[in-house]
């Protein structure tokens, strides 16, 4: 009803305010909002959108500029006055100034950039529409980033800003020497990785969790999945009865919390009155029982088995339900063409089962590869080991956890950290990289 | 009759396996129920079959003595919190990045993968130092927040992996009909992502439940702990003392959650795969 109306207007507004618009200089709207944000918006006659800006950039200059200063500074000295100045304090402020500035940056590049072409549109005969109109644009255009906004400011919070923190600890020397408030920490560049590679003790421990981390992640989480797989396959077979019933029982591990599960089975490994020794080893072998919880070898094997244990119904459940989906004219197919059993698992079963579930089958690999839980809660990590500062089990993830808050080694464990991220995103990125998702467009 | 033979032999055999998983998978669950009816606390003494059958333990419990009754509350107030305020905010993050263009979009998926990619453990420091600074520490509220910040990167990514295979059509002819950005994302996309939404709850309502390395660093006082630190705490300084009460604790607790887990398993598989493979 009303938009008939509105062009008229519109075009009589056109023609009489031709010539002026002609001079309207979109050079001059630019170089007004690189003075002071939102003048280049008045310019252009969009008052209310001005005064937000100017509104903006007035508060940010009042509140926030001594309070970036500040962390800008404290970002680069770490403080001078060892007792008053709080390095840790001042990086964290450091951290937030980077992350305010670059969104106060981002804010005002936006600004300059919709002064300029707002002040192009308007010369080439553009003229604004009505408050509730331009509104309604705003509305329209803002969406998405209304919509994702609490979210990503929440993670900006709880994920990012950590992370930046974390990654320049790895370049500092925090620990429980120079912490302070007593002392200053200061900037050591990449002394703490050169520590890593060159001195002895540092170097024997990362070599040896590392390489047991490698294992690990590689021989859990392969028996996992191996294990789910054949019993997947197994109760799939059509002469077996009860299948819910069975494939019920088989869930149970994963149904467990195994928070609690990985805490029964410590107590069930301890050497003296462990279960496993007492009614298990010693009654079948006599003698005293194994080691489980005292020698590195033993700890490991059993951390395996609880971590397949805990592991393979999900996989197991995964599995079921892709072998349930595969349509029986594959198998007859096959029959008829005389393959063998092995055949038929090998060129149909299992092409089938790992196109449909590749990706969360690497994110086991990269779960245990992370697996803190059942590290720390079977057995802390231990048993210590000669001359390392790691104990016997320990995965980087958990060495990681014992810097942090055994020895309060900061520097370190933040350096050791970031080899772990990039080995997991070196390594899953180029997994996930061919899948669908990028090659997707957005737009409705 | 050899073929029949050999087919009876395989049958027998693939009973036979799975009667030995059944064993291996029950030993561990029966041993820990028979802990918790052992009379006295230490563990020594205690077998799997108890001598003096006893439920003193789960009296225990629920008397004034333990503070295992408000652990338990604090854990649901946290899950439930978790579990609703992760479904809003990832399902409105997922339906910018599945069907809008905007600046930043194609990066940020990006980014999301690459902050799964640094270990938790990272954060650790700077998340304490970070809730010491509001004043949230040791608080359930400053533990929900981290949680619902934390998980959105991995849960974006999931749900938006399905709003994608929800045809475009849908909203585009809502769209024509004249129903604005929010009407289509609650009235058609919502319903229609319920399976995955689900599974988002339920991982973000279980995983706050049993997560322990978060809670033991932000939460200090015995009234604040939840179920898993309080649990934890219990066994961690005389081990073999206290693992009765422990096991009483463990079983009320498994018990819920496993028939939880039991019950949806199927949706659960059928969301992952939906929502993972083609993610």
């Amino acid at each position: 009803m009303g938009l008939p109306e509105y062009n008229e207007d519109h075009e009589s507004n056109q023609h009489h305010l031709a010539g002026k618009q002609r001079r309207h200089n979109p050079k001059l709207a630019l170089v007004l909002s690189v003075l002071f944000a939102g003048l280049g918006q008045l310019y252009n006659r969009r008052y209310l959108k001005g005064i937000i800006f100017i509104t903006i950039e007035a508060a940010f200059l009042v509140t926030m500029l001594d309070f970036i200063n500040l962390g800008i500074w404290g970002l680069r000295t770490l403080g001078t006055i060892p007792g008053t100045d709080h390095s840790i304090r001042l990086l964290v402020f450091g951290v937030i100034s980077l992350i305010i500035l670059a969104i106060v940056v981002t804010l005002y590049v936006f600004n300059i950039r919709d002064a300029k072409l707002q002040a192009e549109k308007i010369r080439n005969g553009w003229t604004a529409p009505r408050l509730g109109e331009a509104l309604r644009e705003a509305y329209e255009r803002s969406f998405p980033y209304l919509m994702t906004t609490p979210g990503l400011l929440l993670m900006l919070f709880v994920v990012v800003f950590p992370l930046i923190f974390a990654i320049l600890l790895a370049f500092t020397n925090y620990n429980l020497y120079n912490s302070p408030p007593r002392n200053l920490v200061d900037w050591v560049g990449l002394q703490n990785f050169i520590n890593l590679a060159s001195e002895p003790i540092w170097k024997d421990t990362f070599i040896s969790v590392f390489s047991w981390t490698i294992v690990w992640t590689v021989v859990a989480t392969s028996l996992q999945i191996g294990v789910g797989l054949f019993l997947a396959v197994l109760v799939n077979d059509s002469r077996v009865k009860f299948k819910k019933l069975i494939r019920t029982v088989l869930i149970l591990p994963w149904a467990v919390p195994a928070f609690v599960t990985i805490l029964i089975f410590a107590a069930m490994f301890n050497d003296q009155f462990g279960a496993i020794n007492r009614d298990i080893i010693i009654p079948l072998t006599g003698g005293e029982g194994l080691p489980w919880l005292s020698d590195p070898f033993y700890s490991r094997i059993a951390i395996i088995l609880i971590q397949t244990w805990l592991g393979f119904p999900f996989v197991f459940a995964l599995f079921t339900g892709v072998l349930q989906s595969i349509s029986k004219d594959w198998y007859e197919a096959a029959d008829i063409d005389g393959s063998s059993r092995m055949q038929k698992f090998r060129f149909i079963t299992l092409p089938h089962v790992m196109f449909a579930t590749a990706p969360l089958l690497i994110m086991q690999y990269a779960q245990n590869f992370n697996n803190f839980n059942i590290i720390y809660l079977f057995n802390e990590g231990g048993p210590p080991v000669m001359d390392q500062k790691a104990g016997g089990t320990d995965i980087l993830i958990s060495w990681v956890y014992k810097l942090t808050f055994d020895t309060n080694n900061y520097g370190m464990a933040a350096a050791v950290s970031i080899i772990m991220g990039l080995l997991v995103s070196g390594f899953a990125f180029y997994q996930f990289r061919r899948t669908r998702s990028f090659k997707e467009e957005g737009e409705i | 009759m050899g073929q029949q033979m050999k087919s009876r032999l395989e049958v027998t055999g693939i009973y036979l396996i799975l009667a030995i998983v059944f064993v291996v998978i029950f030993y561990p669950l029966i041993w820990t129920v028979g802990m918790s009816l052992n009379e006295g606390s230490s563990l020594y003494s205690s077998s799997i079959i108890p001598e003096n059958f006893s439920l003193e333990h789960y009296m225990w419990l629920f008397s004034s003595e333990s503070n295992y009754l408000t652990w338990y509350k604090n854990s649901l107030i946290v899950s439930t919190f978790t579990a609703a305020g992760s479904v809003i905010l990832t399902s409105l993050v997922a339906y910018a990045f599945s069907r809008y263009e905007f600046v930043g979009r194609k990066n940020g998926l990006y980014v999301f993968l690459l902050l799964q990619m640094f270990p938790v453990m990272m954060a650790m420091v700077a998340l304490y130092i970070f809730l010491n600074m509001i004043g949230m520490l040791d608080t359930l509220s400053g533990l929900i927040l981290i949680y619902l910040g934390g998980q959105i990167p991995f849960n974006a990514w999931l749900v938006k992996g399905y709003f994608d295979t929800i045809p475009r059509e849908l909203d585009q002819a809502a769209r024509i009909d004249g129903a604005g950005h929010l009407r289509v994302f609650f009235s058609i996309m919502l319903p229609l992502a319920k399976p995955i939404l689900a599974v988002v709850a339920l991982f973000n309502f279980m995983m706050p439940m049993f997560d322990f390395l978060l809670p033991s660093i932000v939460l200090s006082s015995e009234a604040k702990y939840t179920l898993a630190v309080g649990l934890f705490n219990f066994i961690n300084d005389q081990f073999a003392n206290n693992f009765t009460r422990f096991a009483a604790g463990s079983v009320l607790v498994a018990v819920p959650i496993a028939a939880i887990y039991l019950f949806l398993q199927r949706y659960l598989i059928s969301g992952l795969t939906a929502g993972g493979s083609k993610g």
